[in-house]
């Protein structure tokens, strides 16, 4: 073992409840900073949840339309006119809405509609049912997880959506609203009666192009035929809708801000704990001056012990994380941890805890060697 | 003429500002030879530790010239000190200063690595100073488990293990008692008795004197006198 690694390991160790409250700082501070990272990573994935399970090259979406979940309405119509653009193969409809589910003996909850249309946005993770028995007219896909709040657990089971009886035809697994309302597939005419909206209204249009098609030019010859409305590419309606929740409302700035927090407070902790315990060896440290050694010498010993506690704090933070991320994983915003983001977490922990260490190396180069006489 | 290992001509040093100012030393000038114990005698505060601390180019002088091996300290930044004392100086404290956490190979194996000298060679020659001074049954043992003769002898293979020119030694004994003092007193002697290397011992124990080649004598910041120790009048003879 190298003498600078000993050297900075039992510097570190030698108080063990100093060492102890070094690694608490690390730990919440980190366990802070990836919660609402991960928690950012959730958000980002559960509000384009749809759209990622959607098969469509484009969206025609109203103009202005700002996220999925955005009330604009199109006309059916439109789907024809698409249709007629070369290089369009399909046009299918696709309406989304809030409206009001009958909770069986319990009153009413409100619910997130879907009116799906054949080879459009269908239902994923079915565990219990058929998804074709979801063409049924009455037919619609509930989620497990809500089965409390909807009064219904099995497939059979009936209610009714603003009057109209509806049945459950299939179960799904995981399909959970960050809004925490319901979503409730059904077919696209029942889903305009359920929403309230007339039979020509829709909110989308999932656009499948032939292969090899020039989906710019196609785009283009969108925009012309069809009057006040945008034609986005899958990957450009995720942003927006990502933009607009995570940004537009506030809720990405005070995850970021809170991991910013965690961050800056595990700095200062570490910082404290460093500066103190470097206080405490402060005549070693002379010693070292005095038999010679060199600045470099003397800052690898202090980050050494800095890194050696960011490696064990992130170990801890690592395990605790892991953890979270088990117990979150069904819940409404699951945290999301990706091998990207505990790398950028390590990197943060490193970065963290060697910027630390300043304190402690500007009070070591500012002592005297000539100290150890004295002494 | 053998050429001095330290060499300082009228050294003045000043400490503190404005009216807190002390004039410790006073136009110091003295050599110190190669294969000889010198010690530097004097009362508290006549200047022993200022000198001590500017020999060992961890001060600079406010004036004058010192030189370690041929190299001056004038104008030299803390890296150039630095290297002078890593490359030329040993030091022995009277508090030891050796590292708790470390064992006592260790803590000798320490002055190499800050050199840049590790692996096996840097262990074996840390095995060889510890058995020098007489501790290689000691080599696993931390500090709190030695006694104050043994510590002092680890900082002694510590200061020598990199083959210093000069080795100072503030009050050495002044933390010992007449057994431990005497035996660290003898590897001190030992160690000036090789002729590249000079000894100087800053003290105001008078039972170190049999040890000295040369004694050196220094009230209120000036030399007032120098003669001819026990040992080197037995040279002599």
């Amino acid at each position: 073992m190298s003498l600078i690694f000993k050297l900075a390991s039992r510097n570190l160790f030698q108080d063990k409840l100093r060492f102890i409250a070094t690694i608490i700082g690390i730990v919440f501070s980190i366990v802070l900073v990836s919660v609402q990272l991960g928690l950012f990573l959730g958000f980002q994935r559960m509000v384009t949840t749809m759209i990622d399970h959607t098969p469509a090259d484009l969206w025609i979406v109203s103009l202005g339309t700002k996220c999925f979940e955005d009330p604009s309405l199109l006309d059916k119509s439109d789907a024809t006119k698409a249709l007629a653009v070369p290089g369009v193969t399909a046009a299918v409809p696709l309406l989304i809405g809030f409206t009001e589910w009958s909770v069986p003996n319990n009153g009413s909850t409100p619910v997130f509609v879907v009116g799906t249309s054949p080879n459009g946005l269908y239902p994923w993770h079915i565990v219990q049912g058929d998804l074709n028995n979801l063409s049924d007219a009455r037919g619609v896909a509930v989620d497990q997880s809500y089965f409390g709040r909807l009064g219904v657990n099995a497939v059979g089971e009936t209610t009714t959506i603003r009057d109209h009886k509806v049945e459950v035809k299939a179960i799904t697994k995981g399909i959970r609203s960050f809004t925490t309302t319901p979503y409730i597939f059904a077919p696209l005419d029942s889903a305009q009666d359920y929403v309230g909206v007339p039979h020509n209204d829709i909110s989308y249009l999932l656009v499948r192009l032939a292969p090899g098609t020039n989906v710019a030019a196609v785009r283009r010859a969108l925009m012309k035929k069809l009057d006040k409305v945008e034609v986005l590419t899958q990957a450009e309606f995720r942003d927006r809708s990502r933009t607009f929740w995570l940004f537009g409302t506030g809720a990405g700035a005070a995850l970021f801000g809170g991991a910013l927090l965690g961050a800056i407070v595990g700095t200062i902790i570490i910082a404290q704990t460093l500066y103190s315990s470097t206080k405490d060896h402060l005549t070693e440290f002379a010693t070292l001056r005095a038999i010679g050694s060199s600045s470099l010498y003397i800052h690898k010993v202090i980050v050494s012990q800095a890194l050696l506690s960011a490696v064990i704090g992130f170990g801890i933070a690592g395990l605790i994380d892991y953890t979270i991320v088990r117990m979150t994983t069904d819940s409404a915003l699951p945290i999301v941890m990706t091998p990207l983001l505990m790398i950028g977490l390590f990197a943060l922990t490193v970065v963290m805890c060697v910027s630390s260490s300043a304190s402690a190396i500007v009070q070591v180069m500012r002592i005297d060697p000539a100290r150890v006489f004295r002494q | 003429m053998i050429a001095p290992v330290i060499e300082a001509v009228d050294v003045v040093k000043r400490l503190g500002r404005g009216a807190g100012q002390v004039q410790a030393l006073r136009g110091v000038t003295l050599n110190l030879a190669p294969g000889e114990l010198t010690l530097l005698m004097g009362p508290s505060g006549s200047g022993k530790t200022t000198l001590l601390s500017i020999l060992g180019c961890m001060l600079r002088p406010t004036s004058g010239t010192v030189s370690v091996c041929g190299e001056t300290t004038r104008r030299a930044g803390h890296g150039k000190l630095a290297r002078l004392r890593r490359d030329h100086v040993g030091f022995v404290f009277q508090s030891y200063h050796l590292f708790p956490t470390l064992s006592a190979l260790d803590n000798v194996r320490l002055a190499l690595d800050v050199r840049g000298e590790q692996g096996e060679p840097a262990i074996a020659r840390a095995r060889d100073m510890l058995e020098t001074v007489g501790l290689s049954h000691r080599k696993n043992a931390f500090p709190h488990a030695m006694s104050g003769g043994e510590q002092q002898r680890v900082a002694i293979a510590r200061a020598i293990v990199g083959n210093p020119s000069v080795i100072l030694a503030d009050e050495p004994t002044g933390a010992l008692d007449t057994e431990n003092g005497r035996a660290v007193m003898s590897v001190l002697a030992n160690i000036a008795r090789d002729p590249s290397r000079g000894v100087l011992v800053v003290t105001h124990d008078p039972r170190v004197m049999p040890f000295a080649n040369r004694i050196i004598y220094i009230e209120d910041g000036r030399i007032i006198g120098e003669e001819a120790g026990r040992a080197g009048l037995a040279a002599a003879e």
